[in-house]
């Protein structure tokens, strides 16, 4: 009977059932059913993401999915945001671009995330894919205002051009007059990350006001104040926007042109940009800030008393972003007025100073988790912290999905007991029973990854530094994570034991970073040579690993599952495991 | 043996035993595995198979394994590789011997801070220092005392960091089409920094032997290369003839160029040799 069924049931009922399925994880299972669901699935899939390029190859992903229309790939490894990652490492798109040219006419859209991208890539984009619709270039580098003309002038029905914080190379101010006068398709742009003359602001002007859908614009900092005026008053639908600098020196008639323009722009909800603000211009603002869901100060120098000001006044925000200039005073007001708060993150205005320049302290996160019951995302950069602020925050907010605390100084003990802050983040994993992200900062003992592999069960990143005693703390970590997708770690003392003991772990994560570790060449070579569908990279800039002793630890090491096999794209200071097919070195043949 | 976890192999770490009660009780785990036991092979296969990351404790016991190689284990190497093996071991080589004017060592990316950012709150600091507008920030009609007055409306300094320019400039050089990032917080002088680009640059990463170069080779025009930078305000110069801290501020991005393709830049380095050595830093 149910044979029968089966075979009654034809595949375009089926895939119709399927284009509801939209999350991957869901797709996935799907498509491991049966073969044949296997089939009608990989046939109707759209869209791929790809949270490692160097995972699977175009090809490959190409041969399963022929029908892609949208694409979102990761390249470097997260610590390359700050620095860690030697430039020419690596996470180039042109090989990708360059296959799915041939195979995905019909792409539209395109997600990258630290990848190099370069102008020939925009180029092949823009000459490619006829309905191409959406580019998205978060943190990525390598290209020019050359590039972006192409995009401009080829992409017909462009919808989104998202350049968020990328590195453009200027080479002339005037790509954005390379739309041409007929698009009008424009849903989204963010150009925030461009510098000071890299942007024609009458060619600006006309492409916003010809573009009645768009939702989402984020400007550039060269933007002046006066220009806000006009802009909104192009775009008073806007849902989202990001200002230029908001300084310069007080003018009634400038003040009073953006206070109208802003209250004409009923749907805003989101805010941000404020270069270099002036407090004066801020009541401009007043008339949205009771809509407002997203606010993002966090590059306003704007002192405490003016940020609580503009945040009372904010009841409906969602999602906070701000220099620690908020204090602890600013805190307590936004705890006090913004109960659906969500997403609160504190950054330092004074990284380097060894004096606290503010009064920022613990006491400013634990009166936001008393105070906003739906905290779920928190990241926050202080000087001080205790085990007991710690626990009490965890306490109030067990609903956090995401905690990153950066104590300034590496290994600041609890500074009221001396003690490590095992604790106090073994609180927040143990009451927090959905965390998926977690850094952790501070003295910490072993212990800490104790709890964390005894408690945080869901967790799918972690970020240390600094901490630990032993191989036994990432022991705690690889053992007991049964969610752990990526791991990265940077100056612990962590060696070959735990990571040779948890080997079969690393197949089952996207990723593990460890520099300034105790790991051996050796033990890299071990792995790489063992392990099927593993590939393991060593960098040194300064030598080859392979002309010292394998005994010796190496300087970086980022291992990540592949099921392509070893990449070939490397720089002279990286060395793929897998090469070395030699017979192991006699020094660790006893430990097998 | 007690029943509880056990810190194994742990050293010093001052943790307090008058653990606080708020914590629930910690999971008894039973005596057997409380010796948390890692093999040091592979935990491969088995029941392993890559399917979950569970790993069974392999047999030998975690004491009487042979010691964990730490840092302690390759005193003469490692003490060349990082100037004090503690906490800040991180630290790029070139940077070592530097010392920030804070007091703590240069850590390479820490705190953890995007450059995106960091490199925001630089322009932000020299613009309410009255700097130059490199940035475009300060408004040019504007007189520059009545910004500074507004943007440090309480007085408090907001600048990140005396040395002025904070962050990875671009560095590239003839005949390679990807170039990289020197980070020029960590040099205090044109030496230090030419040695740290011959590092990265003029010397074949795969070679075993070193090449023995001489210091500055870059500066004193005696090397096939030389090192230019691009200004605030767009013009190519020969690196060397400002003060330090001059060129650190107003430099955008750096190229090493051929020798014979740096005709027309200013003043020619092997006519300023003599100026350039007794230069102050």
């Amino acid at each position: 009977m149910q044979k029968k069924m089966a075979y009654s049931f034809p595949d375009e009922v089926l895939e119709h059932v399927f284009s509801f399925i939209q999350s991957d994880k869901d797709r996935n299972a799907v498509s491991a059913v049966c073969k044949s669901w296997y089939e009608i699935e990989r046939w109707c899939r759209r869209k791929v993401f790809i949270g490692n390029c160097y995972a699977v190859s175009p090809t490959m992903v190409i041969k399963r999915f022929p029908e892609v229309r949208s694409i979102e790939l990761k390249g470097k490894p997260h610590f390359a945001d700050f620095n860690l990652v030697p430039d020419g490492w690596g996470g180039y798109v042109l090989p990708w671009i360059v296959e799915m040219a041939g195979a995905y006419p019909w792409l539209e859209e395109i997600r990258l995330k630290r990848m190099v991208v370069t102008d020939e890539s925009l180029e092949l984009i823009a000459k490619s894919f006829k309905n191409f619709k959406v580019l998205v270039l978060f943190s990525c580098e390598g290209f020019s205002t050359d590039g972006l003309a192409a995009i401009a002038a080829g992409c017909k029905n462009l919808r989104e051009l998202d350049l968020r914080e990328s590195e453009v190379d200027d080479m002339s101010g005037h790509w954005l007059t390379h739309f041409p006068e007929t698009c009008t398709s424009l849903v989204s742009l963010n150009i925030s990350c461009l510098g000071s003359d890299e942007v024609s602001f009458s060619a600006l002007e006309r492409l916003v006001g010809r573009c009645p859908n768009l939702r989402s614009l984020r400007l550039n900092r060269a933007v002046t104040i006066d220009k806000i005026a006009n802009i909104l008053r192009h775009a008073p639908q806007l849902v989202d926007f990001g200002t230029g600098n908001y300084a310069t020196e007080l003018r009634p008639d400038v003040l009073a042109n953006l206070t109208g323009a802003f209250s004409s722009c009923k749907k805003l909800k989101s805010l941000s940009g404020f270069w270099d603000v002036v407090p004066a211009y801020l009541p401009a603002l007043y008339s949205v800030c009771s809509r407002l869901t997203s606010l993002n100060l966090s590059y306003a120098t704007i002192q405490s008393p003016e940020i609580i000001k503009l945040v009372s006044r904010c009841p409906s925000l969602q999602r906070l972003l701000v220099l620690d200039y908020i204090e602890d005073s600013g805190l307590e007001a936004l705890a006090s007025s913004c109960k659906d708060l969500q997403e609160l993150r504190v950054f330092p205005s004074d990284p380097f100073g060894v004096e606290p320049n503010v009064s920022l302290t613990e006491q400013g996160l634990v009166a936001v988790s008393l105070g906003c019951p739906k905290l779920q995302s928190v990241l926050y950069f202080c000087r001080r912290m205790t085990n007991a602020a710690l626990v009490t925050i965890a306490q109030n907010c067990p609903n956090f999905t995401r905690f990153r605390l950066c104590i300034i100084e590496p290994k600041t003990a609890d500074y009221l007991t001396l003690e490590p802050l095992d604790i106090g983040f073994g609180a927040i994993v143990e009451h927090c029973k959905d965390l998926r992200r977690l850094s952790l900062s501070g003295l910490l003992t072993d212990r800490v990854f104790e709890y964390i592999g005894t408690y945080a069960k869901k967790l799918e990143m972690l970020s240390v530094a600094f901490a630990g005693n032993s191989d036994l703390g990432l022991h705690h970590v690889l053992s007991g994570c049964e969610s752990l997708r990526k791991l990265e770690i940077r100056d612990c003392p962590f060696g070959d034991k735990a990571l040779l003991a948890n080997a079969a772990k690393l197949e089952t994560m996207r990723s593990l970073w460890m520099s300034s570790c105790t790991v051996s060449f050796g033990a890299c070579k071990l792995l790489g040579q063992t392990v099927p569908r593993l590939n393991v990279e060593v960098i040194d800039e300064i030598e080859p690993p392979g002309s010292r002793p394998e005994s010796f630890p190496v300087d970086k090491l980022y291992i990540y599952r592949s099921v392509s096999g070893p990449r070939f794209d490397m720089p002279p200071f990286v060395w793929t495991m897998d090469e070395e097919r030699k017979i192991l070195h006699s020094e660790f043949r006893h430990l097998l | 043996m007690e029943g509880g976890l056990v810190l194994l192999g742990g050293g010093s770490s001052g943790v307090s035993t008058n653990e606080s009660a708020v914590l629930s009780k910690v999971e008894v785990v039973s005596e057997a595995e409380s010796e948390l036991e890692l093999g040091l092979g592979l935990s491969l296969g088995g029941g392993g198979g890559g399917a979950t990351g569970k790993t069974k404790a392999a047999n030998s016991s975690w004491g009487e394994c042979g010691r964990i190689l730490t840092a302690k284990d390759f005193p003469s190497v490692v003490s060349q590789r990082s100037n004090n093996g503690g906490p800040f071991s991180g630290t790029k080589r070139a940077a070592e011997s530097v010392s920030h004017e804070s007091g703590s060592p240069s850590v390479v990316g820490w705190p953890p801070i995007r450059s995106y950012r960091m490199n925001s709150l630089v322009n932000q600091a020299k613009a309410q220092r009255g700097d130059e507008g490199d940035s475009g920030v300060v408004e040019k009609d504007k007189p520059k005392d009545a910004l500074k007055k507004k943007l440090n409306s309480n007085g408090k300094q907001t600048t990140v960091n005396e040395k002025g320019h904070l962050g990875f400039v671009k560095v590239n050089i003839d005949g390679i089409p990807i170039g990289r990032k020197v980070d020029l917080n960590a040099h205090s002088s044109y030496e230090s920094l030419a040695q740290a680009l011959e590092d990265m640059f003029l010397r074949s990463a795969n070679s075993l032997e070193k090449e023995p170069l001489a210091l500055s080779k870059l500066l004193d025009g005696s090397s096939e290369f030389v090192l230019t930078y691009e200004d605030k305000e767009g013009d190519w110069m020969l690196v060397g003839d400002v003060p330090w801290r001059m060129f650190v501020s107003s430099v955008r991005r750096l190229r090493i160029m051929r020798t014979s393709e740096a005709n027309g830049l200013a003043p020619r380095f092997n006519e300023s040799n003599e100026r350039q050595k007794s230069k102050p830093i």
